[in-house]
């Protein structure tokens, strides 16, 4: 649905220093019908991807396709016409506070010029599938945070576009309430089929709700995937981020290794990696640790106390080939050293 | 008492003497004036605004060169700007003297004024509700009609009682070409002659049409705002 190729943005600084990259060559490639988390950090890139994705910023180079039409070659009339196949959630909403709730989502219809009866037929519709129902003759003011994002997202979607943007989408909103607005999200995907892309710095919104995930990094693609093969993966930047390690307890007196695991084999959970330390003579206990189902499959990162069953130290030796063993099985180990 | 009461700025409906035809016509001056001033000067001010926030090369040097005319407008001392358009006064109104060749000299004066606050209403709208609206696919008049306008209205109808404000003080000086009105009133017959009754009577009218404008603006703005009180 989306097709990012070679995709660069290179910004002049003004006074005449070095010019500023943002996005250095993205190729990326979005299904349809799918939930694509973008994350990084501030200055990764993530705003001028998207603003490249509407065509608010032409790239300096690359092209963006959107359902086989590229967003960077239009100009006037045609990125206009382009632009009502896009919808847009932003993170405060941007709403207009000199219209209603129903008039901010008929606000698309109007620009598209559709007649006002199908217009209000459609902003009812709008109202009930977001859940605003007996709100819909407030002003913003009138509204809370959440709601207001709900006007937000039945605005993005009033002009039946086929992708929906949201930048940021639930960073201004509290725990529960952005809980709340991912599930309206997978909910309207669900039942729309709609393409949404979410740009945010927040991996609890991609462990909820999304099917992929990109990382940026320096305006390049570090690492893309679907959420199961970017959380299980231990190798990848994304995974320690998507199932972050707890800080370990102190006070244990024995050998402490830390192991991530998820796309192993043999390994596949928690209970297996004590078992096979077991195996080899030891007695193991998991002292610290996240442990994440995601699409089924067990993802974690855990800390493993290990002694002897005679309660001594571990030797060098067994710690090495108990590293070995785990290594082999896809497993990423390491000992903490204190 | 009755000394007040037999003040010819009472009694009578002469221009030269009385406070009801006076207060007519400053009213007559600063109506026709805040109706061409408000038709040429909020459009003056989106042009003022569109063209600073454009990329284009064109718009860059509109921008220049209309700033640099509402500059020039607004530096001159409004008593010498009425003397300096005489001649085109003449021309567009047809006549040097009265309150229609008075009313063409507050025009000029308050188009700039307001332009300029105009410009600073409309740069008080968050470039993200812009941004939405561009992302619905809208135009640029769609914009100023569907965002601008609106989102700023509030202020507008601030930045317009301030300058009707404004010119009521202006008019003061349209005397000066004959345009008669209670600001000459107060001049000729207060001051000059030193009748301290005219001079007392013309400023508690003018206080009374300065406070009655300012209370209708602040309700107008009020009734149209839809912000949060706390924003």
């Amino acid at each position: 649905m989306i097709t990012l190729d070679g995709l660069t943005k290179v910004f002049s600084a003004p006074g005449g220093g070095d010019p500023v990259v943002a996005l250095d060559g993205i190729d990326l490639g979005i299904a349809p019908g799918q939930i694509h988390g973008i994350v990084g950090r501030s200055g990764a890139g993530k705003s001028t991807l998207i603003r490249c994705l509407t065509g608010l910023e032409k790239p300096t180079s690359g092209s963006v396709s959107i359902d086989g039409t590229d967003i960077a070659a239009l100009e006037g009339a045609d990125l206009r016409t382009a632009r009502r196949d896009i919808g847009m959630v932003f993170q405060h909403a941007n709403l207009l506070d000199s219209r209603t709730a129903a008039q901010n989502i008929a606000h698309p219809l109007e620009i598209a010029g559709v007649p006002k009866a199908e217009r209000e037929r459609r902003v009812a519709e709008l109202v009930d599938l977001v859940g605003l129902t007996g709100r819909e003759h407030n002003h913003p003011a009138q509204l809370s945070g959440g709601q207001i994002q709900r006007v937000g997202i039945a605005r993005g979607l009033a002009a039946e576009p086929k992708v929906l943007l949201c930048d940021e989408p639930t960073s201004a909103l509290d725990p529960s309430t952005t809980r709340q607005i991912l599930e309206l999200i997978r909910d309207l995907r669900d039942r729309l089929g709609i393409t949404v892309v979410i740009i945010t710095h927040e991996m609890s919104v991609v462990r909820e709700v999304c099917d992929a995930v990109t990382l940026l990094e320096h305006g390049k693609v570090v690492q893309t995937g679907s959420l199961l093969d970017a959380a299980s993966d231990p190798h990848g930047a994304l995974a320690p981020e998507l199932v972050p390690l707890p800080p370990a307890p102190t006070g244990i007196d024995a050998l402490v290794v830390n192991c991530s695991y998820g796309d192993s084999e043999t390994l596949r959970t928690s209970e297996d990696l004590v078992a096979l330390a077991e195996r080899r003579g030891a007695r193991a206990t998991i002292v610290a640790g996240t442990i994440e189902t995601i699409g089924g499959r067990q993802v974690g990162r855990v800390q493993l106390a290990l002694r002897n069953e005679s309660g001594t130290a571990i030797s060098a030796a067994g710690l090495a080939a108990f590293l070995q063993e785990l290594d082999a099985a896809g497993v990423v180990a390491t000992e903490v050293t204190r | 008492m009755s000394e007040w009461l037999t003040n010819p700025v009472f009694t009578t409906w002469d221009t030269n003497t009385s406070l009801w035809s006076n207060t007519l016509i400053t009213l007559y001056m600063t109506v026709g004036t805040m109706l061409f001033t408000a038709l040429i000067g909020v459009p003056l001010g989106v042009l003022l605004y569109e063209t600073e926030r454009s990329t284009s090369r064109a718009a860059r040097w509109i921008n220049r060169i209309v700033g640099f005319i509402v500059n020039i407008g607004r530096s001159f001392p409004f008593i010498i700007l009425i003397i300096a358009l005489i001649p085109v006064t003449r021309f567009v109104v047809g006549r040097v003297t009265g309150p229609d060749a008075a009313m063409f000299a507050l025009t000029i004066s308050a188009i700039p004024f307001l332009a300029r606050l105009i410009e600073i209403n409309l740069r008080e709208i968050a470039a993200g509700k812009i941004e939405a609206v561009q992302m619905m696919g809208a135009t640029r008049w769609q914009v100023i009609r569907q965002v601008l306008l609106p989102e700023a209205l509030p202020g507008i109808i601030g930045s317009l009682t301030t300058t009707t404000i404004a010119v009521i003080g202006y008019t003061a000086m349209a005397g000066a070409v004959g345009g008669k009105g209670l600001g000459d009133l107060a001049i000729r017959r207060g001051y000059q002659s030193y009748d301290d009754v005219v001079m007392i009577a013309t400023v508690l009218v003018l206080i009374v049409i300065v406070v009655l404008v300012q209370a209708v603006g602040t309700a107008l703005a009020r009734a149209v705002d839809h912000r949060a009180q706390s924003r």
